[in-house]
């Protein structure tokens, strides 16, 4: 009760005395805003980004393992991968044969070719080679029809599964199942349609056409490079079935022991680990930023809290005339200094978290109030105006009440 | 005794220089004892009312208020006795400009922690016993003179002290509204307080029953009306 009626003072005081001096308070508010409101803003972006990032790459899949000539991420020298050798076909069934921990092998080959039907002619679209394995590998269903069987493989079938993007330019609400369609000269029956998978990074996932890889094989050469997708159904095992198919690659290109893989196996750790990386940086740097704003709000809080002491000596001796203690007095200032700042910070936090918002509306990215960032924000805003506010309060403090009251009389 | 002030002193320094403002001073003062202190000016009146108030500390010598030995308290629990036992008017007020009558005079009750319901209650007791009923949302710049002092009286009485001291309470005023000022102390008086008033005036202080007189930071004399 007795703390409660103090805190109802103090609050009233600081907030007379910043009402009192409304520009003044704005202006030295304005550090922290600042300080803050980068920081938010970053903060709001990055957590939206996280999550964002952080779904797209489940779409990959965390048990899931990819053999390709390229890495995923390129550190160093281009030219060495450059001049490896592309995955090829006998890899492959040695990988699908060989391999005990995988539950499903696939093989991969892309082109971009013209899609037709009838009067629709459809540019540069994804075409990809696989087997019947490819849904399980990149968990792609069918929602109409049926996905490519063996057979369609073995027997180098004219048959095409088309993402629902695709589906829906070529035959809008028609239905797909049935039809024929010309991919670049040949005809193409489509078998299924496969379920929507959204957007990865603003790129639509679901306009492409998987056809037989025998069928691709044939009609665009034997000898385009592969990628091999491996899945386990224990994603616990993924470094084992990773060595497991480093070995079965690796004795199938007769390496010497003491040779490096000329061939990479990449997994979606590689995206999120260089994500974290690429974010943490971003971070300090945001950090470091916001930091030194804040550091110069505090020196403006500080500035503007010496000079209120100086023009309130009166008060304070008012004050500790009728009873104020010095710890009254120090919490007094200190409150006023923490509410210029947290006002600050406030204000910070509101611009902060919309600027996040448009960063990340930009990007087609929709997320919550986070209530971490607005702790940063109040945390950090009311750690510089304790530190700020400090020494000028502490000055208040010890200030003699006679001296005070005698001040400019 | 509720006041006992043995060979007090105090003494100023100035940088290279010590300006003797109180020179051995003893004093015994009573409750309900209403006191007038004169002198010449620079005679050591104002700086006994702060030592009083504890507002300051002597130099030297002893000073028991109310069986406290007040020469030996710390800041806290000066500050306690401050609002507890002592309420102080000035010479020029010294109210919260920013702050309406009702504010400044519950202000020692925000400092001992008193509830807000009592303690706007007892504000506005006080300030109906010195006459500001219709005044209490005024801020002092809305208050003439007298008002204002009579705001702080009410301060000054709201937390009920074992003494009331006033430096010169009228000495901003102008003779009719001093003698407004001086009749409620001569209320505060019969009602059982404590008073010890600081002044220049023969026709004020007569309004006291005791009149101490210092000169040169002695006490020149101590007379009590018969
Ligand atoms: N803070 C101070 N520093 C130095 N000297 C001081 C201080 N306060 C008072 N003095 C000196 O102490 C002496 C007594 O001052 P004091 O204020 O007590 O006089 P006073 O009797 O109240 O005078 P007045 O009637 O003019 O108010 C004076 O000589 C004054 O110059
Ligand atoms: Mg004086």
């Amino acid at each position: 009760m007795r703390i409660l009626t103090l805190y109802r003072e103090y609050f009233s005081m600081a907030w007379d005395a910043l009402r009192s001096h409304k520009m003044r308070s704005f202006l030295t508010t304005l550090g922290i805003l600042i300080g803050v409101t980068t920081i938010i803003t970053i903060w709001t972006t990055i957590e939206g980004l996280n999550q964002y990032v952080y779904g797209q790459l489940s779409n990959i899949g965390s048990s899931s393992i990819y053999v390709e000539k390229f890495p995923w991420v390129i550190t160093g020298d281009f030219w060495k991968y450059r001049n490896r050798k592309e995955v090829n076909w006998k890899e492959y069934q040695a990988v699908l044969k060989q391999v005990t921990l995988a539950s499903h092998v696939a093989p991969e080959v892309f082109s971009i070719k013209k899609v037709e039907f009838k009067k629709i002619q459809l540019e540069g679209v994804f075409i990809i080679g696989s087997s019947e394995a490819y849904t399980f590998t990149s968990s792609v269903y069918p929602v109409e029809g049926r996905f490519i069987t063996e057979q369609d493989v073995s027997n180098n079938r004219f048959v095409t599964v088309l993402g629902s993007e695709l589906a829906k330019r070529l035959f809008d609400k028609e239905n797909a199942v049935g039809k024929r369609i010309k991919i670049d000269n040949d005809v193409y029956l489509v078998i299924g349609v496969l379920e929507k998978k959204g957007n990865f990074f603003g790129q639509s996932m679901d306009d492409y056409a998987v056809v037989p890889i025998g069928t691709f094989r044939r009609v665009y050469g034997m000898h385009r490079g592969l990628r091999i997708s491996v899945m386990t159904d224990y994603p616990e095992q993924i470094e084992d079935l990773k060595d497991e198919v480093r070995g079965v690659m690796r004795k199938e290109r007769k390496l010497h022991p003491s040779a490096e893989d000329d061939f990479s196996i990449n997994q979606q750790d590689m995206l999120s680990d260089l994500y974290k990386k690429l974010t943490s940086t971003l971070f300090a740097i945001v950090f470091i930023i916001g930091g030194i704003s804040l550091l110069v709000g505090g020196i403006g809080i500080m500035n503007i809290m010496l000079v209120s002491v100086t023009e309130r000596t009166r008060e304070i001796g008012i004050r500790k005339a009728i009873g104020a203690t010095r710890s009254n007095i120090l919490t007094q200032f200190l409150l006023e200094a923490v509410a210029i700042s947290s006002m600050g910070g406030l204000i910070g936090i509101i611009f902060g978290y919309l600027a996040g918002l448009a960063v990340l509306a930009q990007m087609d990215i929709t997320t919550g109030v986070s209530l971490t960032s607005i702790m940063i924000g109040f945390g950090f805003s009311a750690f510089v105006g304790i530190t700020a506010g400090f020494y000028p309060a502490y000055k208040a403090s010890k200030l003699s009440p006679i001296e005070s009251l005698r001040y400019d009389q | 005794m509720l006041i006992e002030i043995a060979s007090l002193a105090k003494t100023y320094q100035l940088g290279e220089i010590q300006v003797p403002a109180l020179k051995t001073v003893d004093l015994k003062i009573g409750k309900n004892e209403y006191v007038a202190i004169m002198g010449p000016s620079g005679s050591g009146k104002s700086t006994l009312m702060n030592i009083l108030g504890c507002l300051d500390v002597p130099s030297s010598g002893k000073y028991i208020l109310n069986e406290h030995d007040v020469s030996t308290m710390d800041d806290n629990q000066l500050a306690f006795i401050r609002n507890k036992e002592i309420g102080f008017v000035f010479q020029t007020f010294n109210l919260l400009s920013r702050a309406n009558a009702l504010h400044n005079v519950e202000l020692p009750l925000i400092y001992n922690g008193t509830p807000r319901n009592e303690r706007r209650q007892m504000a506005e007791q006080a300030l109906d016993r010195v006459g500001l009923g219709d005044r209490k949302t005024h801020k002092p710049n809305e208050l003439s003179g007298g008002q204002r002092q009579r705001v702080a009286i009410a301060r000054a009485l709201i937390n009920n002290p074992s003494i009331i001291l006033a430096d010169e309470p009228t000495g901003n005023l102008d003779s009719k509204t001093g003698e407004e000022i001086m009749r409620i102390f001569t209320d505060l008086h019969q009602a059982g307080n404590t008073i010890i008033l600081v002044t220049h005036e023969e026709y004020i202080a007569r309004h006291a029953k005791r009149i101490i007189r210092l000169f040169d930071g002695f006490i020149q004399s101590d007379e009590t009306a018969a």
